[in-house]
């Protein structure tokens, strides 16, 4: 195999038509998560929908445009019951932190990665309740556990979206 | 890994404006979200319109998938069913034999109760069942407690009418689109529901925690102490909720404000009911003596 023949991750390829689809539909799909046939008493589901934006966005900055989480946020404000608008204000804001972030870093590798998502989900989460939940609200100790719970998992998604974003494709 | 440096867009000078243009968007996107989320407060019906075209979609789904999980969760519980049933038929006749002076007694209880209530005149309301239909999903991400209820306006379901199951109250319906709706729960932080005690009428009002418990908290200015065991139902004050719906159980003593289970779990009810807004009618005027009586009592 001619060491051109399979594109290291991260190169400057531009996304083809049919990679960004399946970005856009992963992350939908990760969102409708929220609909799953159980009826929570505490926020337990980690942010599915954000964790996988947050992948994308990682692993091939040119998968999104910087407006797009304004629609996918906006979607996961109609299936995940916050009040609407607060995806879309909170994951366009995670796009333009790590914007700022790599213009910064010149090296991310998977423990960065992890901490930005962290940062990610942990500002999503912590904000998303301010935004939705009266200050006297005994959520905090479950939305910990939610948070904890979401950065543990974020390797796993992280692994998933590779997984998606990987083609062997011939040039 | 070096992060690709795509955004760059180089000398072209069209490539520069598109990348400022589609970071304008961007910001001003969430400037118009954070207007969005001002508004949401307000409870727009353009909101609940679009969520309602989005529980279209999703709520058969969920309903088909709850049907699966519900298939295979009940697999082990059958099996052990099937080898339980005869030690069960045992115990239960035992149990019929020993509660059929008691059913006698109650019977008794209810003729009285009945003629008594005739004697006083007393006009009962009784909560018509509108709808009978499944919780199929919730907000299980988010810090609020709603749950999508498949049944909506076509099934009759309108805003504001209670959820109850088999064990007690569930919430009250917020949106409905024609076959799903949206439902409070009272284990929200922002529902507020009436209630009394039951051992003595005390008034008080359970509010969610958020954390599936209920804060019950005194509306009387009597200093009244909550104990353990305390089972509180709906009062029927202010007229949503039909009065004497159980609504949960005070685990710990405590004064002023007790910490409450409550008896049905969201998560656990087959079948939620959906049932009218109760309004209660006037209070039936005290008559007074010696003037005219000419009201029908």
């Amino acid at each position: 195999m001619k060491p051109s023949s399979r594109l290291p991750l991260g190169s400057s390829q531009p996304s083809s038509g049919p990679h960004r689809w399946r970005a856009y539909i992963s992350v939908i799909v990760a969102s409708l998560l929220n609909t799953l046939p159980f009826v929570a008493t505490i926020p337990i589901l980690p942010p599915f929908g954000l964790m996988v934006l947050m992948s994308w966005r990682l692993l091939r900055p040119d998968v999104f445009a910087p407006w797009s989480p304004l629609l996918l946020g906006l979607f996961n404000d109609l299936v995940s019951g916050q009040p609407l608008g607060s995806g879309m204000l909170l994951w366009t804001l995670c796009f333009l932190a790590v914007d700022v972030i790599d213009s910064r870093l010149v090296w991310r590798n998977i423990w960065y990665n992890w901490l930005i998502a962290a940062g990610a989900i942990g500002f999503c989460l912590s904000a998303g309740r301010l935004i939705a939940t009266p200050l006297g609200a005994h959520v905090d100790t479950a939305l910990l556990l939610q948070i904890i719970v979401s950065i543990a998992l974020f390797p796993a998604v992280f692994r998933i979206c590779a997984r998606l974003d990987y083609r062997p494709r011939k040039l | 890994m070096a992060p690709p440096r795509n955004r760059r867009p180089g000398f072209s000078r069209r490539a520069q404006y598109g990348l400022f243009l589609s970071y304008v968007v961007a910001i001003g996107g969430a400037l118009i979200a954070v207007v969005l989320i001002a508004l949401s407060q307000l409870n727009a019906p353009a909101y609940s319109a679009l969520r309602g075209a989005v529980r279209e979609v999703t709520a058969p789904i969920s309903a088909s998938l709850g049907g699966v999980r519900r298939g295979i969760t009940g697999v082990p519980s059958g099996i052990g069913q099937y080898f339980g049933v005869v030690s069960e038929n045992q115990r239960l006749k035992k149990q019929l034999r020993q509660s059929g002076d008691l059913v006698q007694r109650a019977r008794t209880l209810g003729r009285e109760n009945a003629r008594l209530r005739r004697l006083l005149q007393l006009r009962d309301r009784d909560p018509k069942t509108v709808a009978a239909a499944r919780l199929v999903s919730s907000s299980p991400g988010s810090t609020r407690r709603y749950a999508v209820l498949y049944a909506g306006s076509r099934q009759g379901v309108r805003k504001g009418q209670p959820v109850r199951g088999p064990e007690g109250l569930i919430g009250r319906v917020l949106e409905t689109s024609p076959n799903t709706a949206r439902v409070l729960l009272i284990l929200d932080p922002e529902s507020i529901v009436p209630v009394q005690r039951t051992r003595d009428g005390l008034p008080a009002i359970a509010v969610g925690r958020g954390d599936g418990l209920l804060d019950i908290r005194s509306a009387d200015m009597a200093n009244a102490p909550f104990l353990a065991g305390d089972a509180f139902v709906t009062s029927g004050t202010g007229g949503i909720y039909p009065p004497n719906i159980p609504v949960g159980r005070v685990t710990r003593n405590s004064r002023d404000s007790a910490i409450a289970r409550p008896f049905a779990g969201p998560d656990s009810v087959d079948f939620a009911l959906v049932q009218q807004i109760f309004m209660p009618e006037a209070p039936p005027e005290p008559e007074p003596t010696g003037e005219a009586s000419d009201q029908p009592s």
